[in-house]
């Protein structure tokens, strides 16, 4: 039941907001229909923390120890960014930026991308995966041009021709694992089921497999923003409205992060070869390299931390790349600490270019005069994603790196020089936005600061303890990974 | 029968390679969406001869599916869209259509020999148009690459669209009836979405050339 509403409470949420989104009150039943989808998710992940895998509805859905924990991040962050959006929404309203009418469509596409996303994550069928990943391109579209200026319309334009091109790649493999399979697994029925695939997969063809997996890796790939298939990335995140930008960049990513990630299971259980992995390697290491160069040539704050994503999200699929129960669980951990943190970073970016009205990063002075919690807020998401301890990302990453030196001594210089130079980058930008001069009076909004705080006291903890049943979760999933 | 039928495919594969040539060097848009319900039609046609050689069923409502989204429904949207957006006898200029052919060529033999191993272990009647599938889905995306124009992009989108689900057909009889379904919604919704978006680029650049797109750009 509960499996039913995670899906059914966005979707309710995504028509009812299509038709009432306009009214006064639409940021709270946005709101509220991501309190929702919360509870459910929650629901959800106790009950299959204590029963185990199941699936739903004839073998469709699949909810098992890898999805359900990314079920319950999505759910999270998704009301986090609600919360978030809510003052953010209508300061960008009442400064006449956004009619009411975009409000509407902006409400009904962001709980529909919640349900193409809980779709995604939680199908059992590689088909209905594709198409899960293509609605989200789609519904993520208008909202990248919601400002209708002539950079987000090129931003939505390059993202959807790009994605939409990426995402054919997928659609090529996912017919050639189709293909693969129903010479095991018959016509009808399960033959893109990925449970009957994850049975039969020693006796999959290798060489159809190899190409498929090179497909779905290019294809979803594009939509992880692995270089050299990132371009649309920092255009969308830097165009779009911030609380899209911060769902994107925490949510969108790790979905075909995951979607990657399943095909990557099969992959390697059908080639007795290393061969997924080391291709994963390779574009996680140059992903991580070439954003990290990026970084210290941005002058646009949203676009310096797009480019932050797509080094972060190069280092988990290095993680998930090299494999083994130390590397995948460090990898699942900085999927999660990183949606966190960068959706935090997100917020606090958001009210501070509210605030300073620019975006360009040599503009925003001052901030801990301005706003003492937002300056704050900034600083420390910061020092988190740059992996200062005690922050999770400093776990993740220490783990990460540390199995890299063990396993693939080779490609550790390269993960320290691209973090050092991040981290150089990063906090050499951050430091004067935070505590520079600044001659801007005092805005009268009270930022919405509990989501950011939330989110960074979150990652704290996981830096400094993770609960046991957490870790034995991700355990378990990292097992499944390999 | 079954030997005749396998021709019938086979032709109309080469037919549907022929038309993605067509296509890359056509200028007019109001010739390049003919173009594209032309493809429709022969992929519709292909589709319904594979369900009559091998007797599956869900490809008959795989061919319906075609008829009515490719043949009459978006060709219907695109014809529309043109004339409300005014560019209806808008002709593109091509630079370089003869090497732009060239490069066409090398990228179908590159593709069957990519699909050479698939053709091999396919079982199917139409496994010989595996490498024909592929060809047209490369050389959908190099008329993506080489127009300027929003609307031609697009259409080099669907056609891509159209090559990929020849490729399903001729390797594996198709894909699931309810993925089939799932692609076909998200299609039509992509275009409903771009046609939005036609007006929104229109509106802000007074062109529907694309070239306005570079602003954003790593200085």
């Amino acid at each position: 039941m509960e499996f039913f509403l995670v899906l059914g409470f966005p979707l309710l949420g995504g028509m009812v907001l299509a038709l009432t989104g306009h009214t006064r009150r639409a940021a709270e039943y946005n709101a509220f229909f991501s309190l929702c989808t919360l509870i459910a998710a929650s629901v959800l992940t106790l009950h299959i923390v204590n029963h185990g895998p199941q699936m739903f509805f004839e073998e469709q859905f699949l909810v098992d120890p890898l999805n359900v924990f990314l079920v319950a991040l999505t759910a999270l962050v998704g009301f986090t960014t609600s919360l978030f959006s809510r003052p953010y929404m209508r300061i960008e309203h009442d400064r006449g930026h956004l009619s009411v009418g975009r409000l509407r469509l902006y409400h009904s596409m962001f709980q529909m991308f919640m349900f193409t996303m809980m779709l995604a994550l939680t199908t059992n069928n590689m088909g209905i995966l594709w198409v899960a990943m293509e609605a989200a391109t789609l519904t993520t579209v208008l909202l990248v041009s919601l400002y209708r200026t002539t950079a987000s319309l090129e931003a939505a334009w390059k993202y959807f021709i790009l994605c939409g091109v990426g995402i054919a790649q997928a659609l090529f493999g996912t017919i050639l694992l189709y293909f693969a399979a129903e010479k095991l697994l018959g016509h009808e029925g399960g033959a893109l089921l990925w449970s009957h695939l994850n049975a039969v997969k020693g006796s999959l063809e290798p060489t159809v497999m190899s190409l498929a997996f090179v497909f779905l890796l290019v294809g979803y790939g594009t939509k992880v923003g692995l270089v050299p298939l990132h371009n649309w990335l920092p255009d969308a995140h830097a165009e779009g409205p911030t609380p899209v930008s911060a769902v994107l960049s925490g949510l969108l990513l790790n979905v075909a992060l995951y979607a990657v990630v399943r095909c990557k299971v099969l992959a390697d259980g059908a080639l007795h070869s290393n061969l997924a992995g080391l291709l994963m390697m390779g574009f996680g290491l140059v992903s991580v390299v070439v954003a990290a160069f990026f970084l210290s040539r941005q002058k646009d704050i949203k676009r310096m931390f797009a480019y932050s994503s797509i080094e972060h999200m190069g280092i988990v699929t290095f993680a998930f790349g090299m494999g083994g129960p130390v590397a995948s669980f460090g990898g699942l951990l900085h999927m999660t600490v990183h949606s966190l943190t960068k959706s935090a970073i997100f917020f606090a970016v958001g009210h501070a270019t509210q605030k300073s009205g620019t975006q360009l990063m040599e503009h925003i002075r001052g901030l801990i005069k301005l706003s003492p919690t937002v300056g704050w807020g900034l600083m420390l998401g910061t020092l988190a994603i740059l992996g200062m301890p005690p922050f999770g990302v400093f776990a993740s990453e220490f783990l990460i790196l540390t199995t890299a030196m063990k396993q693939q001594p080779w490609a550790t210089p390269f993960l320290l020089i691209a973090l050092g130079v991040a981290f150089a980058a990063i906090f050499g930008k951050v430091q004067p936005m935070v505590f520079g001069e600044s001659s801007l009076p005092r805005l009268p909004h009270k930022p919405a600061m509990l989501p950011v705080f939330l989110h960074l006291a979150l990652v704290l903890l996981l830096g400094l303890w993770i609960p046991p049943y957490l870790a034995g979760w991700y355990q378990q999933a990292a097992r499944f990974i390999g | 029968m079954s030997h005749y039928s396998g021709q019938l495919i086979n032709l109309l594969a080469a037919v549907l390679l022929l038309l993605s040539f067509a296509m890359l060097g056509q200028r007019r848009i109001l010739s390049l969406i003919n173009l594209f319900m032309a493809q429709g039609a022969v992929l519709c046609a292909s589709t319904a001869t594979v369900a009559l050689v091998t007797g599956q069923k869900h490809l008959y409502w795989s061919a319906l599916i075609t008829l009515v989204l490719k043949v009459l429904l978006l060709p219907w949207i695109l014809h529309r869209l043109i004339r409300r957006l005014n560019v209806k006898w808008d002709i593109e200029t091509l630079f370089n259509i003869p090497t732009t052919m060239l490069i066409g060529i090398v990228l179908v033999i590159f593709s069957f020999n990519l699909a050479l191993p698939i053709s091999e272990l396919a079982g199917t009647v139409s496994r010989s148009t595996v490498g024909i599938a592929m060809a047209s889905v490369m050389l959908s995306f190099l008329m993506m690459i080489t127009r300027s124009k929003a609307v031609p992009q697009v259409i080099g989108f669907l056609a891509m669209e159209n090559g990929l689900f020849f490729a399903a057909t001729s390797a594996t009889y198709g894909m699931p009836m309810v993925v089939e379904l799932g692609i076909a919604l998200d299609v039509l919704v992509g275009m409903v979405i771009l046609g939005v978006f036609f007006f929104q680029i229109r509106e802000q650049f007074d062109s529907l050339d694309i070239r306005h797109l570079e602003q954003l750009k790593e200085d």
